[in-house]
């Protein structure tokens, strides 16, 4: 018994076929499983109004664009008279929405929160990750007196609830006349993300060999030249895997970008819910704009995908 | 330019000067903001009246708080949250992570699509999963008819005094257990095959060898899951805001929830402020206890 157990060619620690074949069908379930919110939902966002509130839900329908004009107009009912009395529709999405005894009364605000929401992603985590590099590799490379506080310093302004820091956020912008500007959202995501950026950046330059630098030096290179055409390119892996990090925490961001900005500088998640329709929510034009904001998200998980467990774990786990 | 610049520069100067602009940056955004939150918190200062006196009222916020019993319900239910969701995201969490480390083909591509929920906007989530929870034409509850013949119209996720701190739970779960799982699967990876190998000369038995060698690898990495989810989980605002904004009456009003209210609808300012400070000294404390523990398991 044992003798066989031991000649056995393959390792102990390889699982049996079998087991991994039932192992491979358990988890093919549990990611159908996890799936179907977003497939349907996605799937919502080409149906029609009526589709979305069918019984039974309705796998099978005729797609439909309704739902994406309709997350970036805002339309007005209209009198059959009225609709009548119109010259016919120039474009596509006019008819589309004449169908419903509505025309479009112009753009919703959309579009200008999905700017908004770019303009404070791309404007945040440029400087995060820019005050981030610097701090890191001051950290990873330096003695600095109180290192260790310094650093645990730095991640404990993650432990506060954002509506705490919301309530003197909000009046010190209220002073210094930073509410609903991009400006003061993005020194905010940039205060949030920094402290991600240098945990994360500190565990990529620390990888890098510090004989590296000290070779260049030898050739005449300054500490700073060092910095700048050694250690960054060897780091550039990790820095970009941490601007996405940064970049889809800003994205994602709801309860500041809710208390602190309104009709302006409001990014895209505090508008979705507002997405009303006539007797609720317009489901598909949810959908739209839902599958419109996680789009980005999905792509840049999968580009993400080696560097995710560190991005989660502020660089706790390696690999 | 740069590089004389760079020349004159004595290592120690450089260092502060990389690491300064991000100290001060967190000094202002931070760390001011705190203990002008901490000042406020002894006044009675209402943010939507600027022209009021602002008057000291010692430890009066204080003591309502503590002494509030709809406070503490508020930390009950969010003790609740906190509790079920990080529970069954570190059995789903820790199995699936088992499942995956058997290494079968398509393993990679299978966990990258799971991963999904958790980069998703909270927010955002908790919107479409009111869309999922719509009683009469639903998905979720379409699907529990399917397979349970419970009428999908009889029941009700977040209209229901029972259902809806669990819908909250089921949310949170669906988002997160690939987070535990992530994290676990760090831990299983990193145990070398010689232990098992070891254990098998010993015979020692498939069961013994999980709880012996396995659970005890793993679990520094699940205790660090664990933190994270739990801080994550007790600020918790976003998702629940947007799936039941509390209801059904205050049965899923997370603390961070209420403290919105009295802060930015009933401008509660002062009161608000001592609530805030009360629990980020509980996240603070409870996770600097918890990662003195950690560090004693990772030494065992």
């Amino acid at each position: 018994m044992s003798a066989a157990a031991l000649d056995a060619s393959r390792s102990v620690t390889e699982p049996s076929a079998l087991g991994r074949y039932i192992a491979g069908a358990l988890v093919l379930l549990y990611a159908i499983v996890t799936l179907v919110p977003l497939v349907w939902i996605f799937l919502t966002g080409f149906k029609t109004p009526p589709d979305s509130i069918a019984y039974p839900p309705k796998v099978v329908f005729d797609p439909s664009l309704e739902g994406y004009v309709n997350v970036f107009t805002t339309r007005t009912r209209q009198t059959p008279e009225y609709l009548q009395s119109l010259p016919p529709p120039d474009t596509w999405y006019d008819s589309l929405v004449r169908k419903r005894n509505m025309v479009i009364a112009g753009p919703s605000p959309f579009g200008q929160r999905y700017m908004n929401s770019l303009i404070v992603g791309f404007g945040s985590t440029f400087l995060a990750v820019f005050l981030g590099t610097l701090a890191a590799y001051g950290f990873s490379r330096f003695k600095v007196p109180l290192k260790d506080d310094l650093l645990f310093f730095i991640l404990s302004t993650r432990m506060m609830p954002p509506i705490a820091v919301a309530i003197p956020i909000f009046l010190m912008y209220r002073t210094l006349g930073l509410s609903d500007t991009h400006l003061g959202l993005i020194i905010l995501y940039t205060a949030v993300n920094v402290s991600l950026a240098v945990w994360l950046l500190k565990g990529f330059i620390d990888e890098i060999p510090r004989e590296y630098e000290e070779a260049a030096m030898i050739d005449g290179y300054s500490r700073f030249q060092a910095f700048r055409k050694v250690v960054l390119p060897q780091a550039s892996t990790g820095i970009a895997a941490t601007a996405i990090f940064c970049l889809i925490f800003s994205w994602n961001e709801y309860a500041f970008s809710l208390l602190l900005t309104s009709g302006e500088a409001q990014t895209a998640p505090p508008f979705i819910p507002t997405i009303i329709g006539e007797g609720g929510l317009d489901w598909p034009a949810v959908g739209a704009g839902t599958t419109l904001f996680l789009l980005p998200i999905v792509v840049f998980t999968v580009l993400l995908r080696k560097h995710l467990l560190r991005g989660i774990t502020f660089g706790a786990v390696r690999k | 330019m740069a590089a004389n610049l760079g020349r004159r520069l004595s290592d120690r100067t450089i260092a502060w000067l990389f690491i300064t602009p991000t100290i001060l940056l967190l000094l202002a955004i931070n760390i001011f903001p705190l203990f002008w939150a901490i000042y406020l918190s002894f006044t009675n200062y209402r943010a939507n009246k600027p022209g009021v006196e602002i008057k000291w009222v010692g430890l009066q916020n204080y003591e309502r708080i503590l002494g509030s019993e709809d406070i503490w319900g508020y930390l009950q239910v969010t003790a609740h949250f906190v509790f079920w969701s990080i529970l069954l995201q570190v059995l789903l969490g820790f199995g699936l992570a088992l499942l995956i480390n058997k290494r079968f083909r398509g393993h990679a591509t299978l966990t990258t699509l799971i991963l999904l929920p958790m980069m998703l906007s909270p927010a955002v989530v908790g919107v479409f999963w009111t869309y999922l929870f719509q009683p009469q034409n639903g998905i979720f509850n379409y699907i529990i008819e399917f397979f349970t013949g419970i009428g999908a119209a009889d029941f009700t996720m977040i209209g229901s005094v029972n259902l809806a701190p669990w819908s909250i739970v089921l949310v949170d779960t669906w988002m997160w257990t690939p987070y535990v799982m992530l994290i676990c699967l760090a831990g299983l990876r990193s145990i070398p095959d010689y232990i098992y190998e070891a254990a098998e000369v010993d015979r020692a038995s498939a069961w013994r060898q999980f709880w012996n060698i396995t659970v005890p690898m793993v679990l520094p990495f699940l205790m660090l899951a664990v933190l994270f989810r739990a801080i994550e989980n007790f600020k918790m605002f976003d998702m629940v805001v947007e799936l039941t904004s509390g209801g059904p009456g205050s049965i899923t009003e997370l603390a961070s929830i209420n403290l919105k209210r009295e802060a930015f609808e009933k401008w509660r300012t002062g009161f608000s402020s001592a609530f805030a400070i009360i629990l980020f000294v509980t996240v603070f404390g409870a996770a600097n206890i918890y990662v003195k523990v950690l560090n004693k398991v990772k030494q065992r």
